[in-house]
């Protein structure tokens, strides 16, 4: 019996020590988890997910107080990569339908040149002056949206992205056979 | 925009699960003609009742699960897990034991996992272990060939014991069952007798027990009309039954009074049946070339070593659900080499 | 006349692992001879119809071309040059559907035939090409606007000039034509195999290599022998060898092809040249030597019309931009119930969905299939991992874990087992029993992936350009209040000095900088105009003035004395 208690107690013992070594020892300082978390957003810095920018929400993300499903360009592809990273369950958009992608164009005709919406833009994919007309770079521009409200004229409007034969995607194919009657789930 | 995209190839695509498995049946043919003919009835009653149980309640999954239940049972996999099921029990088994076995085979091992193609564990041996762990005596009720029989049933004998589970008048169990020659041999060796006086019994054949041998031939048969048709590949049965002679003969010419000829291990048991039917199941063995006849060779082994010192007088099962956990590990450290990588390229 | 080398002992072959045996169906189109496809009406002729950007338009809407004028530049150095396929008008720069699976548009040069079919003034043959800088023939097939015409459509030129680090030391010419149905290179050997073993011969000087080896495979007897003939009398028939090889779908892949002939496995990722191999189709070579030779643009090429669901399947001459509607009516039209319109061969074509597309540089074969040839494989069922997959892969890869990972979209893993390996053969779906279209996961995976890796470098650069925002802004708010704190700091060590106007309390200037700083520039002021003043120059803008704006300046005047003569009545108010 003592000896039981004893061959226990010097296990636990010797186990608790094994593992509090390896926390000390591998200890990673920082927080990695934000970083990897914000490497995979899109950086269209929109603010629909609900955060003032993509860096807050990957944040509020590692801390666990943001759900996965919440970024609206990443769209499906996104929560399944976040649910793989964080080892957690994917879940369906919270927004919904995927948008198609599209870019903001400025109506020449139409522009003030009141730089509301150069200020507005997160990545500076609006090229203009004060009294000159304003331009979207539509290489740089993430179809964040952020333009449109500011806009005192209302002559920014988003047009998606046509596609071309050489970004085009083969479609995912179709389920098979078995699983007819249950509908997708992410 | 394209409507509805077909991929290539667009060919005519000769191969189909259900031909696979319709294949599969009538290599099993010959075999289950030799298992009535020496053994009665009773196995042909045992597989009526395991197909019928099988479909109905792979048709009971799959409304439960919310799928197309024609679609699946059109794949004949449930018949031919019932089949091998009814094959490896004995011909005296109670129909509620038949069902229940189906239940955990199809229901429990195969659906549960997501149906066809997910089940890690053999279904049809899955089933079979779970009677036998579970009604170790009902599982182990076997009958003698009928040569051997000195009271052999007929058709409404055989039909009433399956169904009330009581033996024809004025017979007892004893009158009417016989050990298995494994199970004979395991009993004759623990009692320290030679192998020399062991066989010298009138239950012998050349190989095996007598008639019990001779169902492992017609099995082999259709297990090469299997390799013939290209349904299986040799790797698995070619490496287990070798693995099996390989230690089984190691050990017979270290003393050959305590451990059987290693022709007995072949021709006694489902040895045959599952070096071609059991085991060769592509769900749940290998995949990759080396990985089978890993696989294969360690089947045989297991059999040899389980027979010899474990629990049980038949192994064959076991051996291939140790095997069937292992085979993922077996698959990822047997990958091929891709062309254009490693050695053989710069 | 020297006998052809069919005879004599056979090079040594080496096989690869798996592929399939299917039914090769050649002879449905090589019973009848080839013809040259009547003139169409109209030729609509894309701008990228090779790997690369697509060429720039050098002609208008309403020019009238030549045949073989260039009619647009390539652009950028992985481009090539298109030229006019016959005479005529052009009558519209614009989107047109391409022969594409996703049925889109892309910018397409139309010519309206006028039916003379007059060659512009071609390039003079460079018949001494032997003495001349390499670098100018292979300007002349870049002129040509010669791709790949064994379908990958790579610029020709690009791939004739691999660097002088990567020695070239062995030429193989692909005639091997394994894709059942397709038989419009077998139809070349036979009767251009002159032309063919001409090229090999251009590109051997080009490339100085030392060795040509010619794999056909052994169902193409007549193309054997022909280009035998035509081997043992070429100039290169002591460096030439031509090749058997056993029928087996599929060795004429790039990779497979070396790997038969020279035992050789290309390093993933690495182009032939790598280890010293380079590989050209028989079309290729013979357009080679046109171009060179005879300054001939690329303009034309062969195409197979086959299939049962054709009244008369067989090889046609095609000028490029030619409706395949127009080849289906030269094939005498459908025939019966055709199930799929397909471009390229059955292994690894795609469906069309109009036959209203234009034959390009990389089209070879286009297949009208009957529903006996190709019928609906029925809904994919559930993957019973036989294995069959991994037994025929040509690339030895695991086609069973890719479809896994695939169908999961699990994408980092399914090229961590090798996704970019695959050649997209088909070999794996078609001997799959469940029917499962493996094919097309693996197209999914790799189009997915290139535009996650897309979206990625756009994602980097927008995050890039966020931060340098930030940091901007940041950077000016710094400034902004850097200014502040050192005029704060420059005011306060000023002596207090009383203010023009008589208020009291010096001290009011280091309380209020802002003040204070208004308070200097007022002196300043008043002080300027005391001046002026002296010397009898007043304000400059009070001359000249409309009526209404006296008016306003003096009604200012009086609200300015106003409200001054109330505060020296009353008390001081600032």
């Amino acid at each position: 019996m003592l000896i039981a208690i004893t061959a226990i107690a010097v296990l636990a013992t010797l186990f608790g020590l094994l593992l509090g070594y390896s926390a000390l020892r591998f200890h990673i300082e920082g927080d990695p988890l934000a970083d990897q978390i914000d490497a995979v957003l899109p950086q269209t810095q929109c603010g629909q997910c609900g955060f003032p920018g993509c860096r807050p929400y990957a944040e509020a993300v590692a801390r666990d107080e943001a759900e996965i499903n919440r970024c609206v360009p990443g769209g499906e592809a996104l929560v399944l990569t976040l649910a793989d990273l964080l080892g957690k369950d994917p879940l369906p958009l919270e927004a919904g339908e995927e948008k198609p992608k599209a870019l903001a164009v400025i109506d020449e005709k139409e522009c003030i040149g009141c730089t509301l919406c150069i200020q507005a833009c997160p990545v500076d994919a609006i090229v203009g002056a004060a009294k000159q007309m304003h331009t979207v770079i539509a290489g740089e521009c993430t179809g964040c949206e952020l333009c449109l409200a500011p806009c005192p004229v209302e002559c920014i409007h988003m047009v998606p992205i046509a596609e071309d034969s050489r970004s085009w995607k083969w479609p995912y194919p179709a389920p098979p056979a078995d699983t007819e009657l249950r509908p997708s789930t992410a | 925009m394209a409507g509805i995209i077909l991929s290539s190839p667009h060919t005519i695509r000769p191969n189909r699960v259900d031909w696979l498995m319709l294949q599969v049946i009538l290599a099993l043919i010959p075999g289950i003609f030799a298992l009535i003919w020496y053994f009665g009835w009773g196995v042909a009653i045992n597989l009526v009742l395991a197909s019928l149980f099988a479909v109905l309640v792979e048709a009971a999954a799959l409304k439960l699960r919310g799928r197309p239940p024609l679609t699946t049972l059109r794949d004949l996999s449930a018949l031919v897990t019932a089949m091998l099921f009814a094959i490896a029990v004995p011909p005296t088994l109670p129909w509620w034991l038949t069902l229940m076995g189906m239940v955990f085979a199809i229901g429990v091992t195969k659906q549960l996992y997501g149906g066809l193609g997910y089940n890690p564990f053999n279904p049809a041996m899955a089933g079979y272990v779970f009677l036998l762990v579970s009604y170790p005596l009902a599982m182990t009720n076997w009958l003698p060939p009928h040569m051997l029989a000195e009271h052999s049933l007929g058709f409404l004998d055989s039909a009433r014991l399956i169904f009330t589970g009581s033996p024809p008048h004025e017979l007892g169990w004893d009158a009417i069952s016989m050990a298995t020659p494994l199970d004979e041999m395991r009993t004759q060796l623990a009692q320290n007798r030679m192998i020399e006086e062991i066989r010298a019994s009138q239950l012998w054949g050349d190989f095996g027990g007598r008639g019990w041998e001779w169902v492992g031939n017609w099995f082999l048969l259709g297990g090469l009309f299997l390799l013939w048709r290209r349904v299986i590949s040799w790797h698995i049965p070619v490496s287990m039954l070798l693995g099996l002679l390989l230690i089984a003969g190691f050990f017979w010419s270290l003393d050959p009074q305590t451990h059987p000829f290693p022709a007995f291990h072949v021709f006694s048991g489902g040895t045959i049946l599952g070096a071609f039917f059991i085991a060769t199941d592509p769900v749940t063995s290998c995949t990759t070339r080396k990985g089978q006849i890993i696989f294969g060779a360690s089947i045989g082994v297991l059999i040899f070593v389980i027979r010899t010192w474990g629990g049980y007088p038949d192994a064959v099962a076991f051996a291939v659900l140790l095997m069937n956990i292992a085979a993922p590990t077996i698959d990822y450290y047997t990958q091929p080499r891709v062309f254009g990588h490693g050695k053989g390229s710069e | 006349m020297q006998e052809p080398q069919t005879t004599g002992i056979q090079r040594r072959l080496w096989t690869f692992h798996g592929g399939i045996h299917v039914p090769d169906e050649k002879a449905l189109s090589t019973g009848r001879p080839v013809a040259r496809a009547p003139l169409p009406s109209l030729l609509t002729i894309p701008l990228r119809q090779h790997i690369g950007e697509p060429a720039r338009p050098i002609v208008r809407v309403g020019d009238w071309v030549l045949k073989g004028q260039k009619i647009a530049e390539p652009e950028g150095w992985v481009s090539t040059p298109i030229h006019a396929s016959s005479s005529g008008t052009v009558v519209a720069i614009e989107d047109r559907p391409i022969p594409h699976p996703s049925g889109l548009v892309a910018t397409c040069v139309v010519i309206r035939t006028n039916g003379l079919d007059e060659w512009a003034k071609l390039p003079k043959p460079l018949d001494n090409y032997r003495e001349l800088d390499p670098a100018l023939v292979r300007e002349r097939i870049r002129w040509a606007g010669i791709v790949g015409l064994g379908g990958a459509a790579f610029p020709t030129s690009i791939k004739l000039d691999p660097g002088p680090h990567l020695p070239v030391r062995t030429l193989i010419v692909n005639g091997a034509e394994c894709e059942p149905y397709i038989s419009c290179d077998d139809m070349l050997m036979r009767e251009h195999a002159g032309d063919i073993i001409q090229g090999a011969s251009i590109l051997m000087h080009l490339l100085h290599t030392s060795e040509c080896l010619i794999g056909i495979e052994d169902n193409k007897p007549a193309a054997i022998e022909a280009m035998s003939l035509a081997v043992a009398e070429s100039d290169i028939k002591e460096a030439t060898r031509v090749c058997t090889i056993p029928t087996l779908y599929p060795s004429g892949g790039e990779k497979q092809l070396i790997r038969i002939l020279t035992g050789d496995e290309v390093p993933t990722s690495v182009i032939p040249a790598q280890i010293g191999i380079l590989c050209q189709n028989v079309a290729t070579l013979a357009a080679v030597a046109q171009a060179v030779l005879e300054g001939k643009p690329l303009i034309s090429r062969y195409v197979t019309m086959s299939g049962r669901g054709l009244r008369a399947p067989r090889n046609f001459e095609v000028l490029i931009g030619t409706p395949i509607g127009d080849l289906i009516r030269a094939a005498g039209g459908l025939a019966g119930d055709v199930r799929n319109l397909v471009l390229g061969g059955p292994m690894m074509g795609f469906t069309l969905d109009s036959d209203q597309v234009p034959i390009t540089k990389a089209a070879n074969c286009v297949l009208a299939l009957s529903e006996e040839e190709a019928p609906d494989p029925g809904p994919a069922l559930a993957c019973i991992r036989c294995g069959k997959c991994a037994e025929v892969c040509p690339a030895n890869l695991l086609p069973q874990q890719m479809y896994w990972y695939a169908r999961s979209k699990d994408l980092e893993k399914v090229q961590d087992y090798n996704l970019f390996d695959c050649i997209e053969c088909g070999c794996c779906a078609q001997v799959c029993p469940s029917h499962i279209p493996l094919v097309q996961y693996y197209r999914y995976a790799k189009t997915e992936s290139w535009a996650r890796e897309r979206e990625k470098r756009a994602a980097d650069r927008a995050r890039a350009r966020h931060e340098a925002k930030e940091a901007r802004l940041a950077r000016l708010e710094q400034e902004r209040k850097d200014k502040l704190e050192r005029k704060k700091e420059a005011l306060s060590k000023k002596p207090a000095a009383g203010k023009a106007g008589g208020k009291p309390g010096g001290t009011e200037a280091t309380e209020d900088p802002k003040k204070a700083a208004i308070e200097a520039a007022r002196k300043r002021a008043a002080a300027k105009k005391a001046a002026l003043a002296e010397q009898g120059i007043g304000p400059r803008n009070v001359q000249g003035l409309t009526p209404s704006q006296q008016r306003q300046v003096d009604a200012a005047e009086n609200r300015r004395q106003a409200p001054e003569a109330a505060t020296t009545k009353g008390t001081g108010e600032d």
